[in-house]
C-alpha cells in the first residue's frame, strides 16, 4: 500500500486511477500530474520505487492543486458565506432543496433524501367538529 | 454566459441616483427600490435597502460579502410552505 500525500492509500490499481483517489484529483488532473511526472499512467500504483512516488509528490505540489482538508474546508466556507448572507442560494443550502432553479414539485430526490410521507397533522388549537 | 467584464456590473441608474444622494446626505433611511437586477457594488455597502418582492419590501442590510450578488437574491419572492399544522403547540412536539 503506497501512501501519498498525507493519508492516500491508493491499492492494486493502476496509478492513473488510483491518484483519483485524492479528493480534489478528477481525471484530467490525473492525467497531467503525470505526465508531469513522466510517469506511465499504466503502472500499478504498489510497483513505483520511491523515486517515482516523489516525482508524483512534487508535481501535484508543484501544481498547486487545492486538495483533500483544504479543498474540503474552501468548499465548508462557501456554502457558509452563502448562508451568512441570506442569499436565495444559501437559503436552499439550508433547506436541503436544489439550489439551480430545478423543479420540486416532483424529482429532486438527491437534494431532498428518500420519500418521506407526511400524514395529516391536526391543527390541535382547532375545534373538534361534528362529523 | 456571464456578462462581459468590459461593461462592468449592472446597477440600474435610478438606483444609483438614490445611493449618491443617501451616501451625500449621510441618511440612514432605507431606500425603497424595484431593482432587484441590480448588482450590488462596494457602493452599496453599509446601506439599508428595501427590496421589493412583488408584494412587499423586504429590509436589506448590505454587508461586505453581499457584492457581487444581486439584490433581488436577498428578497424572497416565495413563501416556503410546510405540511400540516404548524402552531407553537405543533412544533414543540
Amino acid at each position: 500500500m503506497a501512501r501519498l500525500v498525507g493519508v492516500e492509500i491508493p491499492s492494486e490499481k493502476r496509478i492513473g486511477i488510483a491518484l483519483r483517489y485524492i479528493f480534489g484529483i478528477g481525471p484530467s488532473n490525473a492525467r497531467v500530474i503525470l505526465s508531469k511526472a513522466q510517469i506511465d499512467p499504466s503502472i500499478r500504483a504498489k510497483d513505483l520505487n520511491e523515486q517515482q512516488l516523489s516525482q508524483i509528490v512534487h508535481a501535484i505540489q508543484d501544481g498547486k492543486y487545492v486538495i483533500e482538508g483544504d479543498l474540503r474546508r474552501e468548499l465548508g466556507m462557501n456554502l457558509k458565506r452563502l448562508q451568512g448572507i441570506k442569499c436565495y442560494r444559501g437559503i436552499r443550502h439550508l433547506r436541503g432543496l436544489p439550489v439551480r432553479g430545478q423543479r420540486t414539485s416532483t424529482n429532486a430526490r438527491t437534494r431532498k433524501g428518500p420519500r418521506k410521507t407526511v400524514g395529516v397533522q391536526r391543527n390541535p388549537n382547532a375545534k373538534t367538529g361534528i362529523h | 454566459m456571464g456578462r462581459s467584464i468590459k461593461k462592468g456590473p449592472f446597477v440600474d441608474f435610478h438606483l444609483i441616483e438614490k445611493i449618491d444622494e443617501a451616501k451625500a446626505s449621510k441618511s440612514k433611511t432605507p431606500i425603497k427600490t424595484w431593482s432587484r437586477r441590480s448588482m450590488i457594488t462596494p457602493d452599496f455597502v453599509g446601506l439599508t435597502f428595501n427590496v421589493h418582492n412583488g408584494k412587499i419590501f423586504n429590509p436589506v442590510f448590505v454587508t461586505e460579502n453581499m457584492v457581487g450578488h444581486r439584490l433581488g437574491e436577498f428578497s424572497l419572492t416565495r413563501t416556503f410552505k410546510k405540511h400540516g399544522a404548524h402552531t407553537a403547540k405543533a412544533e414543540a412536539k
